[in-house]
């Protein structure tokens, strides 16, 4: 909400986020097998340090602190995208089936013993089939309703989960973890950070001037359409992009959950609900949380790596109800 | 700004057509529409504000059919109270009122003090400034259709189009809102408005618009309106028509 105090407020929350933001990165970079000292960093910033320190720091960890912090930056903003679509707040990204279709198309590759590169490429594909299945089947005979939509979704997102099961049944044991893992979100998939960095820029920067139009929409159609809002493309724009942002997530680190869900639900009960505000704090907060999950899943059982899922949703869930508890809601 | 219709049909699905309305509402008139459930109202309501098709014929603002108008320039001009809300998604009361000055402002633009300012005093005049940050969703049914007011009237409409606006309110906030239109009509805008309370439509509405569930329709002044026998036939229901301070009043037998 604008005003003399609250902008105070507000550029309070945005050095917080920024700040916060830099420290989970550099978090992120810093531990691990070999850990580094701030200096060590900032001399390799520089373009120096000891060679061991830059391969470290240039060529591993920082590619995949990025890919993490765009990934779970991604994760959130389509989380709200979909709770304004959907007007409910309990939607996340992979509510319509999303996740679903990329897991399949992933696991697809896998039993075909394809590379790291032909399962993203897979995933990929797979994600954006669901999105067109569930765009053209929710569109039916009748008139388009949120609830139609959800409903479709939550119906494809079913029948994925069979195939998904289907799967997991024939395959060769030898595959299991690797499949399992990808179905809990891993980083160690990510492959280069630039396509989740450059989509979350990308979407950032559509996505500002389109913060008011949101909120008008989040008070219902009818509403909005009196307020002189193109309702209709205004509902598919955000699908379409929300499904891509998905997408692009999925690619990268296979389906990580909670991050969608959780961090809009938490910016809201702290920052409020005008999406001006919470569309590129989610961006900044849902990369916080993916790159400080990832990076204790690397390290909590070193040399073992968990899946970066399991990590979100063990320190999600009780924030998150935690956060619910405490609210006026 | 004149609101007018030529030869309209509404659509409601799987009724015939009826009288064609050809109305005129004209800035400083209050309108209000009557009705059994189901004649037609609140269609009639969302398709004057350009939400529905019509079947048949035109709505006119400043004589340019309703099509013609860009959508945020019809929005600058005509607000619209639903009767039922979707206000399940979390937002405060000063959040919801403050979006009624969307088609005021280009997509990079924050709201200025004076649309503060304008959504301050709507709150005020609606006795919500205490609620100013309580959740639309955490409110009572009586207390979020104040919220409606107020968003409608920091819209700053030329046209109010109303779907029964003292739903849900206690008497004293009925008073308040029929007294918040009223006042809107001398300060020159027009307002249309469905209802079901006779006495209100007696009290507070010059011209009245009477639809009937077989789309046959009637408009005119009020006192050419309120005659009881045709209102007996258009609730079907017998009625007892008394005056209190020189109003008619009508209570149901």
């Amino acid at each position: 909400m604008p005003g003399v105090d609250s902008g105070l407020r507000h550029s309070l929350t945005w050095l917080v986020l920024i700040l916060a933001s830099l420290l989970a990165l550099a978090l992120a970079v810093a531990i691990g097998s070999e850990t580094v000292q701030p200096m060590q960093i900032l001399a390799v910033l520089r373009g120096e340090g000891e060679p061991l320190h830059r391969l470290l720091l240039l060529e591993l960890r920082a590619p995949r602190a990025l890919a993490a912090f765009a990934t779970g930056g991604l994760l959130a903003v389509a989380g709200a995208l979909m709770q304004v679509l959907l007007r409910n707040p309990l939607a996340d990204p992979y509510v319509l089936g999303l996740s679903g279709g990329a897991a399949v198309g992933a696991l697809a590759a896998m039993l075909s013993g394809l590379g790291t590169a032909l399962i993203s490429g897979s995933a990929f594909a797979g994600a954006l089939l669901s999105t067109l299945l569930v765009f053209g089947l929710a569109h039916g005979t009748g008139s388009w309703t949120p609830t139609r939509l959800l409903l479709t979704g939550v119906v494809v997102a079913a029948g994925w989960g069979a195939v998904i099961t289907l799967m997991l049944a024939l395959s060769p044991a030898e595959r299991l973890p690797g499949m399992l893992y990808w179905l809990m979100g891993d980083m160690s998939y990510a492959r280069s950070p630039w396509p989740p960095v450059l989509t979350l820029a990308l979407a950032c920067l559509l996505l500002l001037p389109a913060g008011r139009v949101l909120n008008v929409l989040a008070r219902g159609p009818m509403q909005a359409a009196a307020l002189g809002v193109a309702v209709r493309p205004l509902e598919w724009g955000i699908y379409i992009l929300a499904s891509l942002l998905t997408a692009v997530a999925v690619t990268t680190a296979g389906s990580v959950g909670f991050v969608g869900l959780v961090v809009p639900h938490m910016l809201r009960l702290v920052l409020g609900n005008d999406q001006r505000i919470i569309l590129p704090a989610a961006a900044l907060a849902g990369g916080i949380l993916l790159t400080l999950a990832d990076t204790l899943a690397r390290t909590v059982l070193a040399p073992e790596q968990l899946p970066v899922g399991v990590i979100t949703a063990l320190l999600g869930v009780p924030t998150f109800l935690y956060l619910l508890y405490r609210s006026r809601m | 700004m004149v609101l007018e219709t030529c030869d309209l049909v509404v659509d409601v699905p799987g009724r015939a057509d009826g009288r064609a309305l050809n109305l005129h509402i004209a800035p400083g008139q209050v309108w209000g529409v009557l009705g059994p459930n189901g004649a037609g109202k609140t269609t009639l309501l969302h398709t004057l504000a350009g939400l529905r098709p019509p079947r048949g014929g035109t709505v006119l603002l400043d004589k340019a059919p309703l099509p013609r108008w860009r959508r945020r320039a019809l929005a600058q001009q005509l607000a619209v109270i639903f009767q039922e809300r979707q206000d399940g998604f979390p937002a405060t009361v000063m959040e919801t009122v403050l979006i009624g000055r969307h088609p005021f402002l280009s997509p990079w633009q924050m709201e200025s003090a004076a649309d503060l300012a304008l959504a301050e005093a709507a709150l005020s005049q609606l006795d919500l400034l205490p609620l100013r940050d309580r959740l639309v969703n955490t409110l009572s049914g009586g207390e979020r259709q104040r919220v409606a007011v107020a968003l409608a009237l920091t819209q700053t409409p030329a046209v109010w189009l109303a779907d029964e606006p003292t739903n849900h309110l206690d008497l004293h906030h009925q008073v308040a809102v029929m007294t918040l239109l009223h006042q809107q009509a001398r300060d020159g805008r027009a307002v249309v408005m469905c209802l079901h309370d006779l006495n209100l439509a007696a009290r507070w509405c010059d011209h009245l618009l009477l639809l009937y569930p077989d789309g046959e329709a009637c408009w005119g002044p009020t006192d050419d309106m309120l005659v009881p026998g045709a209102l007996e036939k258009l609730y079907d229901q017998r009625l007892a028509v008394g005056e209190v301070d020189g109003v008619r009043v009508f209570v149901a037998r």
